[in-house]
């Protein structure tokens, strides 16, 4: 039985696999009608996402199968103190595949352990969330047509965002990409990861505080949030949450095929006025992250 | 300065000069109804300086916890007085129940029956990082 807690659980064919079964789902999507009849997927958040729960819920939906679950904590034994390996045992005994998204880091790890269905992580805390990393992926391979040979821009906290952290160490596979990592001081990338995927694997990059002097190289700009649950603090909160906001007149040296993402929601960091420009591809992004969970979820369903 | 030699037990040599309290206190040394000897800052050719703990009877010791703490140090079986093996540690690559993690994002901050367990991340600047969240070991 196979789970997916880390983008790293996915080897780069695996990955590419996926990819494969997504367009192939987007191209015939009446092929994929009944895939998952009378299975059941389970979403498990013990903190709201409605995003990425109704995601998965679509996907299993589009799939023929049913959905079971709960949206925060406060409706699910957890609020009664029971621990995360005693709910996965119980709903492992209702449900085929488990998707889970818990603020705590580590837990669909606790879940994994004790479960006898597959689990997805649907994102720990500040840790991992790789079906986002999945969907930016396919979003790339979609829009650029390619996962190699790209300059890639991350922008906004790359401290605390970890789709930044799993994207960077997802395309650190692929051949000849650069990353110019964007951010004000107090939210620079990790120097972890600077050190263990960057520099370890000799990867050009480019760290500033100033987006429009790298826009003219960008192939695509992945826009982030700087999200108040990461804070402890609401005062460093308030002072870094408008770092970086885009605007039409930002982009105006920006290539004309590149492709903006964000793992959304957005707050204000990217102004409503660039979403009619062909280069923002976000709402995109949202269509090909169904895609892509319906094809994991038939992977680790083992569903041909 | 003479201490007598073991007939059963074991000998930790090449231990770090100074460490060997912070050992004694992790094998849990004090425990023991035998003789243990503490030896410190003894010359030694290959290190300048080592400590040596000798414990008279045959203590089954945690090799794992022995080389997370300082995987230098030899670990010699003494049996009627001769000495049968020599263990020589290596850096394990987990360790379990050692360690805990002091991410207050972590799981194991509100799951107090969860094992604390690490694996060994980096051998060369010897990084152990927690299984569940990946915070470094302090």
């Amino acid at each position: 039985m196979r789970n997916l807690i880390d983008i790293r659980d996915l080897s780069t064919e695996e990955i590419q696999q996926l990819i494969d079964k997504a367009n192939d789902i987007i191209a015939h999507p009446e092929a994929y009608r009944e895939k998952c009849r009378y299975k059941k997927l389970a979403t498990l958040f013990f903190e709201p996402s409605t995003r990425t729960r109704l995601s998965f819920e679509a996907a299993m939906y589009e799939l023929g199968g049913q959905v079971i679950g709960f949206s925060e904590a406060s409706s699910s034994s957890a609020a009664k103190g029971e621990s995360v390996a005693d709910t996965v045992r119980t709903v492992s005994c209702y449900a085929d595949i488990i998707a889970m998204r818990h603020p705590k880091e580590g837990a669909p790890l606790v879940a994994s352990m004790a479960a006898t269905v597959p689990i997805i992580n649907a994102g720990d805390g500040g840790h991992n969330h790789p079906t986002q990393t999945l969907t930016d992926l396919l979003t790339i391979t979609r829009e650029k047509g390619r996962l190699d040979n790209l300059t890639v821009g991350f922008c906004g906290d790359l401290k605390f965002g970890r789709t930044v952290h799993s994207l960077i160490a997802a395309l650190s596979r692929y051949e000849n990409v650069r990353f110019a990592l964007i951010s004000p001081q107090e939210l620079k990338l990790p120097s972890y990861i600077k050190k263990e995927i960057l520099q370890a694997k000799n990867l050009r990059y480019v760290q500033t505080t100033d987006l429009e002097s790298v826009m003219p190289e960008l192939d695509i700009l992945y826009m982030t949030r700087v999200q108040r649950e990461r804070f402890f603090n609401e005062e460093d909160y308030l002072r870094l949450k408008d770092s970086y906001i885009l605007t039409p007149e930002k982009l105006e040296t920006a290539k004309r095929d590149m492709a903006i993402l964000h793992p959304l929601p957005r707050v204000n960091e990217i102004s409503v006025a660039v979403d009619s420009d062909p280069r923002a591809v976000y709402f995109k992004q949202v269509l090909y992250g169904k895609f892509i969970r319906m094809a994991l979820i038939l992977k680790l369903l083992e569903v041909e | 300065m003479n201490i007598d030699a073991i007939q059963n037990g074991i000998v930790l040599d090449h231990i770090k000069a100074g460490k060997s309290m912070e050992i004694y206190h992790f094998l849990q040394l004090d425990r023991l109804s035998c003789s243990v000897a503490i030896i410190k800052n003894v010359t030694s050719r290959k290190m300048g300086r080592k400590d040596i703990i000798k414990i008279d009877t045959n203590l089954d010791v945690d090799l794992d916890v022995l080389g997370y703490i300082d995987p230098d140090i030899t670990v010699n079986i003494i049996r009627d007085g001769r000495c049968i093996e020599k263990k020589h540690l290596k850096l394990p690559a987990q360790v379990k129940g050692l360690l805990k993690c002091k991410n207050p994002r972590c799981i194991t901050s509100v799951e107090q029956e969860l094992p604390h367990i690490f694996k060994l991340t980096n051998p060369e600047t010897r990084v152990y990082r927690c299984i569940y969240c990946e915070a470094k070991a302090e």
